[in-house]
């Protein structure tokens, strides 16, 4: 198709949009006045109820905690998907130079980093891991939360690779561990749903005394959850990189075939 | 006042969108598109979305990013290996 004519098939197209776009605009209620009756309901009961400051984690995890469980699995069957695929495939080997350049110390092809941005990076290395922590664990009380804080922590991972080198990366990162992670938070997370079903007879209610406004274990269940969820995606998403950076930097595929 | 910071970061976030946009070295756009996901993070921010800003803040300007840093540094890679083998 010639670009005059794709031009001419996209005009109505556009024009369509725009004024569908137009039309539901016109319709939508004023700026900074909402009106949904659920999340105004939300709003009034949600600290009384469950003695947790933040409404939006008390709602993913415990009104909607069922539907954060099926996104959790989505990220889950994601990153399990990615590391089936990216496994190391017929025709791609790891390149034997490098992984020996990297046991004697010497970086082979990589580029060395200075020595600012190493001790930069080695210095927010803590930091990073704090600060994630400090997110997961106060999902209740203040803005963050499991998925928040775990992908600050999946960082701690990446804030080495770029201070250091891969293989300093590769040495501190604990493959067999996030994988465990990973699965172990997925798992916690369905479990704590059964712990509901059994003492609460419903699966997903919120079974744990909530405890008092503004402590850090208000909320019931929910910092149980967020923690779960923290160690799940931290566990993904450094799973993830890792199985990216392996891709560029290790493995070379014979060209094509692939 | 928060309406003068939440127009300032419509405005911020436009002009950012545009620029990846505009740049079509994939190299340059993966630092521009970071530079667009933490100004997104700053727009969630001053619509009172805190808890989406701060994985936007991840996601958006470290997440992406590399993603597309080692796609294009797998693909440039292999292009370097096909010039040597021929």
């Amino acid at each position: 198709m010639s670009r005059r004519a794709r031009l001419w098939l996209l005009a109505p197209a556009l024009a369509g949009t725009m004024a569908l776009v137009v039309w539901g605009f016109t319709g939508l209620a004023d700026f900074g006045h909402f009106q949904g009756a659920y999340g105004n309901l939300l709003a009034k009961v949600a600290v009384p109820e469950r003695k947790a400051t933040d409404i939006v984690v008390s709602t993913t995890f415990d009104y909607r905690g069922f539907d954060t469980l099926g996104e959790e699995m989505i990220l889950f069957t994601a990153v399990l998907g990615l590391v089936v695929l990216l496994r190391e495939l017929r025709g791609e080997q790891e390149e034997e130079e490098e992984a020996h350049d990297d046991q004697e110390g010497h970086a082979g092809r990589e580029h060395r980093t200075s020595d600012a941005l190493r001790i930069f990076g080695f210095g927010m290395v803590g930091p990073t891991v704090v600060l994630g922590v400090y997110i997961v664990t106060h999902g209740t009380l203040t803005p963050g939360g499991g998925f928040q804080g775990g992908v600050v922590l999946a960082t701690a991972l990446l804030v080495v690779y770029l201070a250091g080198r891969y293989a300093a990366m590769r040495k501190v990162s604990p493959l067999p561990l996030l994988e465990a992670g990973e699965a172990t938070g997925a798992m916690a997370y369905g479990l704590i749903g059964l712990g509901g079903l059994i003492i609460a007879g419903m699966y997903m209610k919120n079974f744990i005394d909530p405890g008092t406004k503004g402590s850090l274990l208000s909320g019931g269940f929910i910092p149980l959850l967020n923690i779960a969820v923290g160690l799940e995606v931290a566990g993904a998403f450094s799973l993830a990189f890792q199985e990216f950076l392996d891709q560029t930097i290790l493995l070379r595929g014979d060209g094509g075939s692939e | 006042m928060i309406e003068a910071f939440q127009i300032v970061a419509l405005v911020l976030v436009a002009a950012s969108g545009t620029a990846v946009v505009l740049v079509r070295d994939p190299l340059r756009q993966a630092v521009v598109v970071s530079f667009y996901g933490s100004l997104l993070a700053g727009l969630f921010f001053a619509f009172q979305a805190p808890d989406v800003a701060l994985s936007q803040i991840v996601i958006g300007s470290v997440g992406v990013p590399l993603m597309l840093l080692m796609a294009i540094a797998k693909v440039r890679k292999r292009e370097l290996e096909r010039e040597r083998d021929e």
